[in-house]
């Protein structure tokens, strides 16, 4: 294992530092590193309330700020957070109109988040987020998990909190985008959760992992690697498939880097996934691209489709200023 | 017997099988859940003398908000539930195997509920519905009997489909190896009773696969 660290069990904690310090004039670090906070609160709006496991930076302390998290909760690497940590942040950040938190599709989160839930005092309500299609949805699974598409439901939901929409309304609406949105990922490599020292999985030089999580758990398949154009038509097709779009539909395409996959390839998989698309006829009116969900060092990316309704794309677009997102102002 | 023995052992086997379960779970999950493992085991620790001036009940009760509160990921609520089911069921003076076995009965709903899992799914349910079923039939060699079958039910896991949990991701590739939280639980069952059949043994046996 070859990382920039000092000693493996102090890793989170100086990151987190470095992070606090980093982006100063946009949040503060919580006592015991239980949460990072938005600085410039506003009473009255509705909180929101992320978290997970760290190691996919920026999501989601680098979502916290104006126009979307007021406070996120990071957990060890690839592990949820507890939730001690999130009645925390709920202290910290309630400003008397409720808490919505934003958890992704995963046992340990979902666990967590519960039990948080439960305890509570405040009005609070949870949009899970399972925009992954690579694993089939049943009744006897876990179901599909929670990937990139977090980051639109944050940023939308965020926008609309912002505005000062109800917790009954932020809850529907992150609902909504969450139904909108889809994913899939590939992974090139694995990634090495520092504690654990060696690689989580192993990979052939010419082997891929088709519809890989975000913690480099395995997804659909294993198979040959294939050219950018292949791979962009099994995402975008798998996608596609199960947004069942119209022609002329108008969505937000995402292209994902996992951590250790260059731009120079992320914007050939915008171009390739274009192409996709536009044969199915449907319009890509936004875009983001970039690492923004991240599985620590993965090579690979994931694509997100969200077929957003026209006020859903005006909240996308409005103003947002985070360490990791920042628009408008 | 006090229970600090008890405790010393059931989580220095933790410890002690970290890098095992970093590899069990690398093979089906996201390899997180021995440090997680010895994170918690390490925090409970760390309590011991707080934890030696209390009755088994409270005891029992400390160590399941320890876990919730430090370990995060599934198996802080699952081990919490279950050490705080345990700290409510059990009576308050020395529990026999008929009340182990009518607390665990209580402690594998209580895990049913939280996680929506079944016996059957590749989980620590698992081990804990059969070690449950020994303990309420009693009999004979009964110690023995629970230890050889915990370690046993946690190797089962792997003739299992994973339909709960992150390997539940894999398919019917997570089919073959032995599921991390079932392999856990049998360490710790394991180190119990090879702490109540030889009390002053203070490093655990080593739990090899049968």
């Amino acid at each position: 294992m070859k990382k920039l660290i000092n000693d493996v069990d102090d890793l989170l904690a100086e990151s987190l530092a470095g992070f606090a310090a980093a982006h100063a004039d946009i949040v503060r670090l919580g006592p015991e590193r239980h949460f990072v906070a938005r600085r410039e609160r506003k009473p009255g709006k509705v909180a929101l309330i992320s978290g997970g496991g760290s190691g996919h930076e920026p999501l989601h302390v680098g979502f916290v700020g104006h126009g979307m998290l007021d406070a996120a909760c990071p957990g060890q690497v690839f592990t949820s957070p507890t939730p001690d940590q999130m009645l925390a942040a709920a202290q910290a950040v309630d400003g008397g109109a409720g808490v919505l938190f934003i958890v992704k599709n995963y046992s340990g989160d979902m666990m967590n988040f519960q039990m948080a839930a439960e305890m509570l005092e405040q009005d609070n309500a949870t949009v899970i987020v399972n925009d992954d299609v690579a694993v089939e949805n049943s009744t006897y699974t876990t179901g599909r998990r929670g990937v990139a598409g977090t980051l639109v439901v944050e940023k939308v939901v965020g926008a609309a909190a912002e505005r000062g929409e109800s917790l009954a309304a932020l809850k529907a609406l992150g609902d909504a985008v969450n139904k909108a949105t889809a994913s899939m990922g590939v992974a090139l490599t694995s990634c090495t959760v520092p504690a654990a020292g060696s690689p989580t999985f192993q990979i052939g030089d010419h082997e891929m992992e088709l519809g890989v999580g975000i913690h480099g758990e395995p997804g659909r398949r294993r198979v040959k690697l294939g050219s950018a154009d292949e791979i962009a038509a099994e995402l975008t097709g798998a996608i596609l498939n199960d947004l069942s779009l119209r022609p002329g539909a108008e969505v937000l395409l995402f292209v994902n880097g996992f951590g250790g996959t260059p731009l120079l390839e992320q914007y050939l998989m915008v171009h390739a996934a274009h192409q996709v698309l536009a044969g199915a006829g449907v319009k890509v009116v936004r875009h983001l691209t970039g690492s923004y969900v991240t599985s620590l060092e993965m090579a690979g990316c994931s694509i997100t489709v969200s077929a957003l309704a026209p006020e859903q794309f005006a909240l996308w677009d409005a103003p947002v200023h985070t360490a990791a997102l920042r628009w408008g102002m | 017997m006090n229970h600090l023995a008890l405790i010393r052992n059931a989580t220095q086997t933790l410890i002690v099988h970290v890098d095992e379960l970093t590899a069990l779970d690398q093979a089906i999950g996201d390899g997180d859940h021995g440090l997680n493992m010895k994170r918690g085991a390490q925090a409970i620790q760390a309590k011991l003398d707080e934890l030696a001036g209390q009755s088994l009940n409270d005891a029992l009760r400390t160590m399941g908000v320890t876990c919730m509160s430090t370990i995060g990921g599934s198996s802080g609520p699952v081990f919490g539930t279950l050490l705080v089911t345990l700290a409510k069921e059990l009576p308050a003076s020395r529990p026999d195997a008929a009340d182990l076995a009518r607390a665990l009965d209580a402690g594998i709903k209580a895990l049913t509920r939280l996680g929506k899992a079944e016996v059957g799914q590749k989980t620590l349910l698992d081990v804990l519905a059969p070690v449950q079923q020994l303990l309420a039939g009693g009999g004979a060699d009964l110690v023995a009997r629970v230890r050889d079958g915990a370690i046993a039910a946690a190797q089962a896991t792997a003739q299992m489909d994973a339909i709960k949990g992150r390997a539940s991701f894999l398919g019917e590739r997570a089919y073959g190896h032995v599921d991390p939280g079932s392999r856990s639980m049998a360490l710790i069952i394991a180190a119990i009773v090879d702490t109540l059949a030889n009390p002053s043994s203070s490093t655990p046996a080593s739990a090899g696969a049968p």
